[in-house]
């Protein structure tokens, strides 16, 4: 099973130019039409579930407007199998 | 989920300031602030790096990092480094230049700080275009590409052709790394930073002269789509500005392996 992720989009950065929502290997970044930003753009944010926090969007983000959080695998071990 | 079972994959670095930048949308000139305030971070060079930032878009290259900066004249980035490092030679000094900076007006400062070997790191956006002016034709301009100063396409009889700045200065002896990389795709943009990194260790070491090349988009002044413009720079620029290695002293080449 890939670990999970999550983005944070900043508002205050992004400016919703869609090289995050090309480049999402997982393809579950969009801009969100709900919300706008104070300069006006549409940010980007996560539509949909299978984020696996690869961090790929962070990369190619020219404005470091995304947060990319990532479950620590080593708490997944931990847990014995079955339990 | 808990926060406590999560890891932090990737946050802004510290070495960019809280501000919204000037730069269009999908421009990638931010690709290359984040690379090198990232790799700045890293090293822990922050309280003693000083930038020249250039004319052009880059110019305010002094409000988005997070350090010390100061302003050249257009085009005289590369000599102000000189000066400021050899008054402060433990500093890290770095220049962050647009190509109409210096392909053209600057072309003199960059050429005798690489002959001389000024121990500077440059980094150089080459995005064939002057994108702060309103996308006028660059020496960097690639033959048949329509700018607002040439509206029927660069024609190489009257205007010339491109300069390969990087393959010019490597061809001086001064120079120790120069390097050609480009930002249109993650696994590229993951290997700029490598570049990055390793121009930033030249100078550290007092090897010389560095720079790394960046081929970067203009959606803007190029009409296009920010998706658009990265596979026209993978299509049109790559081919005429080859990425690669073109000048690794052998004692740079140990610092790699």
């Amino acid at each position: 099973m890939p670990p999970k992720g999550r983005i944070i989009v900043s508002d205050l950065y992004c400016k919703g130019c869609e090289l995050c929502v090309g480049a999402c290997p997982q393809a579950v970044i969009a801009l969100n039409p709900d919300r706008i930003t104070a300069k006006g753009y549409h940010p980007a944010s996560l539509f949909k579930d299978g984020c696996t926090g690869c961090g790929i969007c962070a990369i190619v983000c020219p404005d470091a407007a995304i947060t990319v959080y990532r479950e620590d695998l080593r708490a997944r071990r931990a847990i014995p199998v079955g339990a | 989920m808990d926060t406590q079972e999560e890891v932090i994959v990737y946050a802004r670095p510290d070495s960019l300031t809280k501000t919204n930048t000037h730069y269009c949308p999908g421009c990638t000139h931010g690709v290359a602030h984040h690379l090198i305030a990232e790799v700045i971070d890293e090293m822990g060079l922050r309280e003693r790096t000083i930038g020249v930032a250039s004319v052009g878009c880059s110019v305010f290259a002094y409000n988005y990092m997070n350090f010390d900066f100061v302003q050249a004249p257009h085009g005289r980035a590369p000599a102000m480094a000189t000066g400021v490092k050899r008054v402060f030679p433990d500093k890290v000094v770095l220049t962050y230049q647009g190509d109409g900076d210096l392909a053209s007006i600057g072309m003199a400062e960059i050429v005798h700080a690489a002959a001389r070997g000024e121990n500077i790191s440059v980094f150089f956006l080459n995005n064939a275009n002057y994108g702060m002016t309103g996308g006028q034709m660059a020496p960097t301009t690639l033959p048949g590409q329509k700018t607002t100063s040439s509206p029927s396409g660069r024609d190489v009889e009257t205007q010339g052709y491109p300069i390969r700045a990087s393959e010019l200065l490597a061809t001086l002896d001064g120079a120790s790394y120069v390097v050609r990389r480009s930002l249109h795709d993650p696994k590229n943009i993951r290997l700029a930073k490598k570049a990055i990194r390793t121009a930033f260790e030249v100078q550290l070491r007092g090897l010389g002269f560095s720079m790394v090349e960046l081929l970067s988009t203009c959606p803007t002044n190029w009409e296009m789509t920010p998706q658009n413009s990265l596979k026209w720079l993978e299509e049109h620029m790559i081919p005429y500005y080859p990425l690669g290695d073109y000048k690794v002293n052998p004692a740079v080449a140990e610092i790699k392996g």
